[in-house]
């Protein structure tokens, strides 16, 4: 039987969204170890059971950043125990350690991977290029371990019912040259559910026109439970913080309604947003490319269109 | 202080992307643009070595063609470019790319490294890290903020809900997300001047690197797409049709 890794990172103490998505595929492909890193806890690992892992490995990094030494001690447990395919989210940690763990075992990688499968003593992947408007259906061609990066959302997160796995902590070698420090970490405040998990989004583009105008947003947003959600256009430009960003270089979100107010569907945020069950888009440019994918486009202005919308809801 | 950019020429975003037949490779037309992740570095670096004093080396991979991507770079005032060109790195994946620009940076010699958290026709996103790896540095990413003092760079690295303090010593590689500064944008005189700039090119046995790849691509199609549905004009009553249809999503 193919034996399967899956990277874990901890989030708010719990294994994160991503890495349950990840166990529910690997746990379809062979026997399911876990690399999980984060300060831990008896619930943390009981869940990765759940989810399928027999066994897993623990790493605790404390302050020092990811990387480098979860790399390094990685890269020795996996030319012990000689995994097929090491599964990572395309996340930031995920990336940081796949990119290191790579380079160091010679291992090749392959990104923004949506399916991943094992056929033939190779692993094969479907992944998105040009922003996923087309898919690559690619094969490792080198000897395992096949390191893949997924995006999020790819699979349903959902619980097998395991018993508690085996858990061995690992030990971290003494800071070396590659070595860095976490200083702080700051909590964006957000009110409202969380934007991966929401099942109402309402997202603002420069079509807003200026940074205070994304009240406009967040006044509907609270109306109807939702998330606020920005293009990489708006948080760049500094009118909202990046943990909003939703797109390729943002949150990948699959909510069951999606508002897209003043956004004109760049490719690099519609592949973050274009499997909302229902979109809504409201945008002056009646060429907007958002509108070859809404349900309902609505074209207008956005100063007109969402005060009425909001009042519109206030009275019911 | 030594600075290198990764900078990547591709070709414009503007226009559709095509795929050679067989090979499903990248078309590259002779003309390409820098990759606009990019300029953020190329920013971020002159006013790195503009601050601590120093020189910014462009290192790039893939086909010369006109340069005019790399020259982009160089009139916002980089100090020279290394350009690694050879038939060999056709089709290459993310570990070939990062062995060839690490070997090309170390070469060069360096104090900060800094590109694109990814670039925008490849976007494997790992390449930065990989290169770290192969130049055993700290890998500072997806930095918003970057300052270099006493030898202690020291970025705020964007996370899931935030960002985090992070620090480490020169010599390192840093990542920067586009909105860590404004990049400026060449004068005249800037390209005029990168006209005469050097530009070295090495192949892959300069490098003394391998062109080993570990991943082919079999096919591909086109992405399921979702239909457009109704497209209305506002006529001042628009914002009922979106009650309307939350209702019925039972939104509300």
């Amino acid at each position: 039987m193919a034996s399967v890794w899956v990277f874990a990172r901890e989030a708010d103490g719990a294994p994160s969204t991503l890495s349950l998505e990840l166990l529910t595929k690997a746990r379809q492909l062979g026997q399911v170890s876990v690399v999980y890193v984060g300060a831990g806890s008896e619930q943390a690992f009981a869940t990765i059971g759940e989810f399928g892992a027999d066994e897993v490995f623990h790493f605790d990094p404390g302050d020092r950043l990811v990387a480098a030494p979860v790399a390094n001690a990685m890269a020795e447990l996996v030319r012990a125990q000689t995994p097929d395919l090491i599964l990572f989210g395309q996340a930031y940690d995920d990336r940081d350690v796949a990119g290191r763990l790579a380079a160091r075992l010679g291992a090749t990688v392959i990104s923004n991977a949506i399916d991943v499968g094992l056929d033939g003593g190779t692993a094969t992947t479907s992944h998105e290029i040009f922003g996923g408007a087309q898919i690559a259906g690619a094969a490792f061609t080198g000897a395992p371990p096949y390191l893949v990066l997924v995006r999020p959302k790819s699979f349903p997160a959902s619980p097998s019912g395991g018993p508690v796995p085996r858990v061995s902590p690992q030990a971290l070698a003494e800071p070396g040259p590659a070595d860095g420090r976490v200083l702080e970490t700051h909590v964006e405040e957000r009110e409202g559910p969380k934007l991966e998990d929401a099942a109402v989004i309402v997202a603002g583009g420069r079509g807003l026109g200026s940074a205070e105008n994304y009240q406009l947003i967040e006044k509907l947003a609270k109306l109807l439970r939702a998330a606020t959600g920005a293009t990489r256009a708006i948080v760049d430009a500094g009118w909202v913080p990046y943990a909003k960003q939703v797109g390729q270089t943002g949150k990948t979100v699959k909510p069951e309604v999606y508002i897209a107010a003043g956004v004109s569907g760049a490719m690099q945020h519609l592949v973050g947003m274009k499997d909302a069950k229902t979109i809504i888009a409201i945008n002056k440019d009646p060429d907007a490319p958002i509108f070859t994918i809404a349900d309902l486009g609505v074209v207008g202005d956005v100063h007109k269109v969402l005060p009425k919308l909001i009042e519109a809801l206030e009275k019911r | 202080m030594r600075v290198v950019v990764c900078a990547k020429q591709i070709p414009d975003p503007a226009s559709p992307y095509h795929l050679e037949p067989d090979s499903h490779w990248l078309v590259r037309p002779g003309e390409q643009v820098l990759d606009d992740t990019d300029r953020y570095g190329v920013e971020m670096g002159l006013q790195l070595a503009q601050a601590a004093g120093g020189t910014v080396t462009l290192v790039s991979m893939g086909p010369t063609g006109t340069m005019q991507g790399i020259r982009q770079a160089l009139a916002m005032g980089a100090d020279k470019a290394v350009v690694i060109d050879d038939p060999g790195l056709r089709g290459s994946d993310a570990l070939l790319t990062a062995r060839v620009l690490a070997a090309a940076i170390s070469k060069e010699g360096f104090d900060l490294v800094i590109a694109g958290t990814e670039s925008t026709d490849g976007y494997s996103g790992v390449v930065p890290q990989m290169v770290a790896e192969l130049l055993d540095v700290p890998a500072l990413t997806y930095a918003t903020t970057v300052e270099v003092i006493d030898g202690q760079v020291t970025i705020h690295r964007q996370t899931n809900n935030g960002y985090e303090v992070v620090q480490a010593s020169v010599p390192a590689v840093v990542s920067v997300t586009a909105g860590v500064v404004e990049p400026r944008y060449p004068t005249f005189k800037g390209i005029m001047d990168a006209k005469k700039k050097p530009v070295e090119t090495h192949t892959l046995n300069d490098l003394g690197v391998a062109a080993e790849i570990g991943q082919k691509v079999r096919e591909v199609s086109v992405a399921a797409s979702r239909k457009a549905g109704v497209k209305i004009d506002d006529d001042g009553e628009a914002h009922l049709k979106i009650v309307e249809l939350l209702a019925q999503r039972k939104v509300i």
